[in-house]
């Protein structure tokens, strides 16, 4: 197949790992972190780790919009949810997510109108649709979801659809990038920078790491090959001593990132001053919010939001996770009482969650892997 | 408030006493392959429902379906005959040995290319009967109709099943109807149960698969499930593809002619590929290997997959079997498969190893490794 077959050749993956492996100094571990959750998928849909010396260890980054929502905007949700006349709308991936009392589909299950959604505007199709009903559509994702999102939002102002609302959890990437760099359970040599989120917000943001912490950035397709040629980018600028921000996804990021997506985020949305992140707690101006002059699209301000904050399981480690510290399995619960089928945490749940590839892809040692090819 | 995450930890806990009789390893020296084993262990524990509720899950084939099955189901009817939870159940009557099986049919929409609810409930059950080696004789058909439903729409599904029935030389000889008030069924649901003949010699079920054993489908994966989802159109995608479904038993008699060295038969239905061979893997306690690249997937459904962010190993099939065959029988096994319309496109997809025991292992495209697990949650509803 056309544009996909071509980034999942093997031979040159084999070619790659073995400049890659070449990059390695003696005795040296190498930790880079890949900061979205699409490339953990990545990663482990194709068994990517196989191709890399045990010199180097990926560190899954926070870049999972739903691992960082916390329990409580999820049982928020769920009360605005059960508002009379509500429809609540949401992606497919945070039907799963446990709150305090159960998920979406448990709440569907029990006949709270719940339903899944491909975009926002098939939400504001439904509140078309239904125009003796709220429709309420509840916005997760970083840089990458959000122009989306405002579109939408922009879209109802100006067909004068009025029984939309957005509950908006949209957060940004730097901040979190931030806390990471800045937390000292973890040294990180360099990061393989988030594509999706890039295409919107471009790559000078990324400036900093290079500049003022000294790490290499690379920011990445989604094919295995994208990803396997930014860590040897990445390999090449270390064994040089150099960080500088570079962009391997050239075909899809801009420099500069999507102006006209940035005006529309930028049109409808404004930073919060601080917002509960899973696991990594209240973070300063790292999330959005719906603007005052759009404030009849704003679910927070139509109905009352509980805004109960609900303390994380105290057995889950999403927040280790998240930020790398932990790997998926070295999580206390991890493949007992937090599987796929019965997540207690976040990161657990999305098909970019690290401990759901983990679980559903990687549950396998180098060892297995052996035992199976003897036989 | 946190009730199921209670339960949740409850069970943790439970699995940490067992290890806790052993010493204790200290704290950072955890191993991965310690904690593998430990997952494996917590794996094969007894499925429980968790839910207070039934959701979407415990219909996607997936493992809430195994759970409900295995938990509420099995526990309530068990017996020898049931147990095996093959797609039929395999029945002695006097000297003669026969097949037994149902199922009922919910696809929305009830009209997609390649076929209606009509040949797939004829197809589905005849196919069930084939899986486990029987010549399907007998079916029976029962409807839930809802109020309001068009006479029209139910004469050309009747029309297809009678039609699907001839071409599969089976005949529906009794059957049942219900009507609901509105709003109560989505239109028109039928129930098939069917009834078929075993030969003395033959002794399907995928306990028996064993290592060294190959392991091929019928053809393309996946065509059914991605032809459902476009047939929806809620997607806004355009595909040349068609519902794969087909009555099996016709390519199920040659393979049996060819060689005496079939082990298994499943058709991939909810769950598609990978649920089937995970069953192998779990039900002759063996290790499973099968390579990306052997697979076949036809374009257009690889294209909406990767669009979807679906895996086509997911999807169903209604009208493609996986085969386990043993070593000496592989070659006569394909043979009679491309032989067969239905199976032109066969494939040898992979093979039964040792280890690591209940666990399907993918060799991607790429290069590397990975697993192939069952399915968690439900992409697509009401697929059959």
């Amino acid at each position: 197949m056309r544009f996909v077959d071509e980034f999942r050749d093997s031979d040159k993956a084999r070619a790659l790992a073995a400049k890659i492996t070449s990059l390695c100094e003696p005795g040296r571990q190498y930790k880079l972190m890949e900061v979205c959750g699409g490339h953990t998928h990545t990663i482990y849909k194709h068994g990517l780790e196989d191709y890399l010396p045990e010199q180097i260890t990926l560190v899954h980054g926070p870049g999972c919009p739903v691992c960082v929502i916390p329990m409580g905007r999820v049982d928020d949700a769920m009360a605005l949810a059960a508002e009379p006349g509500v429809i609540m709308t949401s992606f497919g991936d945070m039907m799963r997510v446990p709150g305090s009392n159960g998920s979406f589909f448990d709440a569907k299950a029990r006949g709270t109108d719940i339903r899944m959604v491909y975009s926002p505007l098939d939400a504001l199709k439904i509140a078309k649709q239904n125009p003796d009903r709220r429709v309420v559509f509840m916005a997760i994702g970083f840089e990458t979801t959000a122009p989306s999102t405002a579109m939408t939002v922009l879209r109802a102002a100006s067909s004068g659809i009025t029984n939309f609302s957005v509950f908006c959890n949209h957060v940004t990437i730097i901040p979190a990038i931030k806390a990471i760099l800045d937390s000292p359970d973890l040294r990180l040599d360099g990061f393989i920078g988030p594509g999706h989120v890039s295409t919107v917000i471009g790559c000078r943001p990324y400036e900093f790491i290079a500049r003022d912490y000294g790490k290499p950035v690379v920011v990445a397709g989604f094919e295995p090959l994208d990803i396997l040629q930014s860590i040897y980018m990445l390999m090449l600028q270390l064994s040089r001593g150099e960080s500088t921000v570079e962009n391997q996804y050239s075909r899809v990021v801009p420099w500069d990132g999507n102006v006209t997506a940035l005006k529309a985020i930028g049109q409808t949305m404004e930073l919060r001053p601080y917002f509960e992140w899973r696991g990594l707690g209240f973070i300063s101006h790292s999330a959005l919010k719906i603007r005052d002059s759009y404030a009849a699209y704003d679910a927070e301000l139509i109905f009352k939001v509980p805004g109960v904050r609900v303390a994380d399981p105290k057995a889950c480690q999403c927040g280790e996770v998240l930020k790398g510290v932990l790997k998926p399995w070295e999580c206390k619960v991890f493949g007992t009482a937090c599987t796929p089928e019965t997540p207690i945490g976040t990161c657990m749940v999305s098909p970019e969650g690290a401990c759901a590839a983990y679980y559903n892809y990687g549950r396998l040692t180098r060892t297995r892997v052996k035992e199976a090819s003897r036989t | 408030m946190t009730g199921w995450i209670d339960r949740a930890l409850e069970e943790h806990e439970q699995v940490e006493q067992v290890r806790r009789g052993s010493p204790q390893p200290a704290p950072g020296t955890v191993r991965e392959e310690a904690v593998l084993e430990r997952i494996d262990r917590t794996r094969r524990a007894r499925p429980r429902v968790r839910e207070d509720r039934i959701t979407m899950s415990h219909g996607a084939g997936g493992k809430a379906t195994q759970s409900l099955i295995e938990a509420i189901f099995l526990e309530a009817f068990r017996n020898p005959l049931l147990e095996p939870l093959e797609d039929g159940a395999s029945l002695s009557v006097g000297d003669t040995r026969l097949a037994l099986t149902t199922d009922s049919y919910v696809v929305s929409p009830l009209f997609f290319p390649g076929g209606n609810i009509g040949d797939l409930a004829v197809n589905g059950t005849v196919n069930d009967l084939s899986m486990t080696g029987a010549t399907p004789l007998y079916l029976t058909a029962g409807f839930i109709l809802e109020e309001g439903f068009p006479v029209e729409d139910l004469t050309t599904i009747v029309t297809s099943m009678a039609k699907a029935a001839s071409d599969a030389r089976v005949q529906i000889v009794t059957g049942d109807t219900k009507v609901v008030e509105r709003g109560k069924a989505d239109g028109c649901y039928i129930n098939t149960a069917g009834i078929g003949l075993i030969e003395p010699d033959v002794n399907l079920g995928v306990a028996h698969a064993r290592p060294g054993d190959m392991i091929m489908v019928s053809g393309p994966i996946g065509d059914h499930g991605v032809t459902i989802m476009l047939a929806r159109g809620e997607l806004d995608i355009e595909a040349d593809v068609v519902s794969d479904t087909a009555a099996l038993n016709g390519l199920v008699a040659d393979l049996l002619d060819a060689t005496t060295g079939i082990r298994a038969l499943r058709d991939a239905t909810r769950g598609g590929v990978a649920t089937i061979l995970n069953e192998i893997a779990k039900a002759a306690d063996v290790g499973v290997l099968v390579s990306e690249d052997a697979i076949p997937v036809r374009t257009p459904v690889r294209g909406a997959a990767e669009l979807l962010g679906i895996d086509p190993m997911y999807v169903a099939c209604e009208g493609r079997m996986v085969v386990v065959v043993d070593e000496t029988g592989a070659e006569p096994a394909l043979a009679a498969l491309r032989a067969h319309p239905l199976g032109a496109e066969a494939a040898v997809i992979g093979q039964v190893t040792a280890e690591p025991a209940g666990i399907v292992q993918l060799r991607t495209s790429f290069g590397g490794t990975r697993i192939v697990d069952l399915l968690v949650g439900d992409p697509l509803p009401r697929i059959c």
